[in-house]
């Protein structure tokens, strides 16, 4: 071990603290190495976004967060605020959720590309920070006079692309990309996904793909990570985990397609009934049992933890014990 | 901002202009019934002279006759004749515009200065002692009547500590001219100033307070954050901006009202404006001086009204640009 | 819950009802959480109590100037408690009582005019498509520059003063702001049935309206009569101020103008002053905290977020 891990999360716990402390998070750990893709799926309301925010510290105060988060070998957790601002964007990037709100709409797109780069870096002459931010929308493949844009001008698909271009303006090592394509329309959804792909192999960046459709994610990503009610329930190399899923849940994922159109509606995975559960009131035992297929009846009661489950993958589920030879 | 957006603008304002002047008519000479029993009450007119004045205020002939009268003067920017000086209506609206355009004016600026600066301090210090201590005073201001606060800051101030003139606009008893009656001037002004200052300043401060923590569920903070920038820096170039925006439309939409709003705070100060001589008229009853206060007050909202939504596209590139 | 929503049944229609009756519960217990909401609903009750047994908390006859010929004039509260006396010998504590009647009534029938206009006008020009919204809207917006205060006053002026017309001037001049925010959430929740199914599955306009229309902006019209009350109610103390309220019957803002033109100033006589001007600003708070906690609880928008 010469050079520290990019991103080592451990035993991450948030709970936000309306209503009485809502756990959104419990216990998450994972590893990634530079360069390396890793995507996390599950359904929406699981967790993946605040586990996202949770990494840069951006979640709203008051929130709870414990566990460790090394970024480059250094507790994101426990930083100085100075040190933090530091970090952010500089080494680690998020593309958030939601392109539609999250540029600012009365800011020109290319001044908040700038901004970007003048927080981290003082004193660049105005002509070279134009050029660099339209060399950045070039990236992306916007041309670079759009600059002057304000986002509502931009489509949807342009504006994920602006979004990206921002997260690259400071180079920085890690990017986070929240469910990149989720509002798209499906061609435009393929391009994206293509571009960040490009980036990733171009610029030797390592990425973690946040979304719900666990088809895009076998694609893109080398590991899979299933989240499921605030716990990873099973992970491995994505082909695998895709292809013969051990834990129901990511059977039912692997199955599913998700309702195009209206953003309100949660996907709808074929044979899984049911809402995700709310945090707040988890089911006992295996959070998942209630809405499971081949539960037995123990699995209301005997908490499951990750278990080995084959060659480089683990799964909650009590069926991998089944498999070990004993 | 596109001339089309400007000039539709313009045209539905005019328009509303239009509405506000046939509206007036009729509320001041079908509604009422019978404006000469009005204006004859308690005066001992021969019937020459009643005719001669039923000629001079438009009020002979039929509606229809009438209306047309009352456009034709209005063309001319003849409002009538007061029943009270029988001086123009014009040059008397004229002369008490000054003092309330002064009056509204600086306390306008005042009170959205520190009720934009409370409604900033509050929200972002969301659930503070001060964000409390702050919400519970402009609350307060906000529920208590104008002229009440007036009472109040006239009796402590003039009455009991003897600081303020208790009323008008001027020492009448000294014959001071430029700079000493400019002086005068705005020491009267203190009182009611403040008075519309303090009634004014809640509203500002819990709209921008709420417009603010609006604006901070916003994911475009988030991303600002997440880009490395300092929490003044956030609120500075993102948060407050993007909250001001409605604001700024109400504060312009407010002017126009507040010209208006002002009449039972200027007659508590005896402030020789609009107010006070929208005062005089209801006591008299004066109905060429109402229907011309009415008129004024009324361009003057659809004026601001205009002003707000240009200077909002002005303002918000979403407009501006499309 | 596509499942249960879609059918005709009896049933469904029960579980729709429980369904109602919970999120109203839970709407309560959100309520219960705000601290200033709690305040200005206890201090409404108190008051409007205390106005509802006027009679055993206060006596009638001594609002009359020819029955109090025995009182002191301008008496403190030490001369005669519990509030003094006014110029006439009158004791400000009967009128305090009575004069919160006539405030309250008037802030709250004028809110139900403003209201039933705003709601009519905001539904229908939501609801119905082509000219007549467009006029009904072009109407609103005239309505809406027209300077409140002196419209009124006009109105006052020509119809009279008394209780009545004051509640009809107040009524009819503060709609347009109510008819506004109906009619937006009204579109948002036809947009709303657009994109589910409703209106697919050739619902009749009737079963739209009483389904989903009414009892999505009912919540909203709830929030907004308890924001216009107090405005109505500041409207009303103006109006008497100014010499345009009910010269027959004690209101809050008629006291005031009373004192106010007897000098109570120059005599500095806080007990007159004061109580009236405290009782608005007590209930103009109340219903102003009860308003934006109402809001909290039931404005959509704030609800979805919280999902
Ligand atoms: N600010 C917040 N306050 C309280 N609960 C929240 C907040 N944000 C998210 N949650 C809850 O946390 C859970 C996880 O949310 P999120 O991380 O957004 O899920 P995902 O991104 O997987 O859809 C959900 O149940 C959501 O309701
Ligand atoms: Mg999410």
């Amino acid at each position: 071990m010469s050079t520290p891990l990019l991103l080592d999360v451990r035993d991450l716990h948030v709970t936000y603290p309306s209503g009485g402390g809502v756990p959104a998070v419990r216990g998450v750990s994972f590893q990634l190495e530079r360069g390396e893709t890793l995507g996390v799926a599950g359904e929406s309301g699981c967790g993946k976004s605040t586990l996202a925010g949770a990494l840069l510290r951006l979640l709203p105060p008051g929130t709870e967060v414990s566990g460790e988060v090394l970024l480059d070998g250094e507790n994101v957790l426990t930083m100085r605020e100075d040190r933090l601002r530091a970090v952010r964007w500089t080494e680690l990037a998020v593309v958030f959720q939601g392109a539609l709100h999250t540029l600012n709409p009365v800011k020109r797109v290319g001044w908040q590309i700038e901004e970007a780069i003048t927080t981290h870096e003082r004193g660049i002459p105005r002509s070279e920070l134009r050029g660099r931010v339209a060399e950045l929308l070039e990236t992306v493949g916007i041309p670079g006079r759009r600059a002057v844009d304000y986002p509502h001008q931009l489509s949807g698909g342009q504006r994920q692309r602006v979004l990206i271009a921002l997260a690259l303006a400071c180079s920085p090592h890690l990017l986070i990309a929240d469910e990149p394509t989720t509002a798209l329309d499906v061609m435009v959804q393929a391009q994206v996904l293509r571009l960040l792909e490009d980036l990733q192999r171009d610029l030797g960046l390592a990425v973690v793909f946040i979304t719900h459709d666990l088809s895009t994610l076998a694609a893109v990503c080398r590991r899979l990570l299933v989240m499921y009610a605030g716990r990873v329930v099973e992970d491995g190399p994505s082909d695998e985990v895709f292809g013969s899923p051990k834990h129901p849940y990511t059977a039912a994922l692997a199955a599913a397609f998700p309702i195009i159109g209206d953003a309100r509606f949660r996907m709808a995975p074929s044979g899984l009934p049911g809402d995700p559960p709310d945090p707040r009131h988890l089911p006992s035992g295996c959070t998942f049992h209630p809405r499971c297929s081949v539960a037995r009846p123990e699995c209301a009661s005997r908490a499951v933890e990750l278990w080995p489950a084959g060659e480089g993958r683990r799964a909650a589920c009590v069926q991998v014990l089944d498999e070990v030879p004993t | 901002m596109s001339p089309r957006y400007v000039s539709g603008k313009v045209l539905g304002s005019l328009g509303t202009l239009a509405f506000v002047i046939v509206f007036n008519f009729f509320l001041f000479r079908v509604v009422e019934g019978n404006p000469v029993a009005t204006l004859f009450r308690g005066r001992n007119l021969t019937d020459a002279q009643r005719a001669a004045m039923r000629h001079q205020f438009g009020l002979d002939g039929s509606k229809l006759d009438q209306f047309w009268h009352y456009l034709v003067q209005l063309a001319h920017l003849n409002l009538g004749r007061s029943y009270e000086t029988n001086a123009t209506v014009l040059s008397e609206i004229g002369a008490a515009a000054w003092p309330t355009i002064w009056l509204v004016g600086i306390s306008t600026l005042l009170s959205t200065v520190i009720g934009v600066a409370i409604g900033i301090v509050a929200a972002w210090r969301r659930g503070s002692v001060r964000d409390h201590a702050l919400t519970s005073f402009t609350m307060t201001t906000y529920a208590m009547p104008d002229f009440w606060l007036g009472m109040l800051l006239l009796i402590v101030f003039s009455v009991l500590l003897g600081w303020f003139p208790i009323g008008g606009i001027s020492d009448p008893t000294s014959n001071t001219t430029g700079i000493a009656l400019l002086a005068d001037q705005a020491y009267h002004m203190v009182l009611p100033c403040l008075t519309l200052t303090v009634a004014y300043l809640g509203e500002y401060a819990i709209v921008m307070r709420s417009s603010l923590l609006d604006t901070m569920r916003e994911d475009y903070l988030t991303l600002a954050r997440a880009k490395g920038l300092r929490d003044v820096l956030v609120r500075r170039r993102h948060a407050v901006p993007n909250a001001l925006l409605p604001v700024v439309t109400l504060i312009a939409i407010n002017f126009g009202f507040v010209l208006s709003g002002a009449i039972a705070v200027e007659s508590i100060f005896s402030w020789p404006g609009l107010g006070h001589a929208t005062y005089a008229a209801i006591r008299a009853p004066d109905l060429p001086m109402l229907q011309g206060l009415f008129l004024v007050f009324s361009a003057s909202v659809i004026f601001f009204n205009l002003l707000a939504d240009l200077a909002y596209a002005y303002l918000d590139p979403r407009v501006r640009t499309s | 819950m596509t499942a249960l929503a879609g059918g005709k049944t009896p049933s469904a229609r029960r579980i729709t009802w429980i369904r109602r009756r919970r999120a109203f519960a839970g709407a309560w217990r959100d309520y219960r959480a705000s601290t200033p909401g709690l305040i200005g609903l206890g201090v409404l009750v108190v008051i409007v109590i205390g106005s509802l047994a006027a009679p055993l908390l206060a006596n009638h006859d001594n609002l009359d100037p020819s029955k109090t010929l025995t009182t002191p004039l301008w008496a403190s509260p030490s001369q005669l408690s519990p509030l003094g006396t006014d110029n006439l010998g009158r004791p400000i504590w009967d009128q305090l009582v009575y004069g919160s009647r006539v405030s309250l009534l008037v802030g709250l029938a004028a809110t139900v005019i403003a209201m039933v206009i705003g709601s009519v006008v905001g539904v229908v020009a939501g609801f119905y498509d082509g000219w007549p919204s467009a006029v009904l809207m072009r109407v609103t917006e005239w309505f809406l520059v027209i300077p409140f205060l002196p419209l009124a006053i006009v109105l006052a002026s020509i119809l009279g003063p008394n209780v009545r017309n004051v509640i009809i001037v107040i009524g009819i001049t503060s709609w347009p702001g109510t008819a506004r925010v109906i009619r937006a959430q009204v579109l948002t929740v036809k947009q709303r049935l657009y994109v589910e199914r409703s209106r697919a599955l050739g619902a009749a306009d009737r079963h739209l309206m009483l389904r989903h229309i009414v009892p999505n902006v009912s919540p909203l019209i709830l929030a907004n009569t308890t924001l216009t009350v107090p405005i109505a109610i500041l409207s009303e103390t103006t109006l008497s101020f100014l010499g345009l309220g009910d010269p027959l019957r004690a209101s809050w803002g008629r006291m005031l103008d009373e004192a106010f033109s007897n000098g109570a100033i120059g005599k500095n006589a806080w007990w007159y002053y004061l109580p009236p001007g405290i009782g608005i600003v007590l209930v103009v708070l109340a219903f102003t905290l009860v308003g934006h906690a109402l809001e909290e609880v039931l404005d959509p928008r704030l609800r979805e977020r919280r999902s």
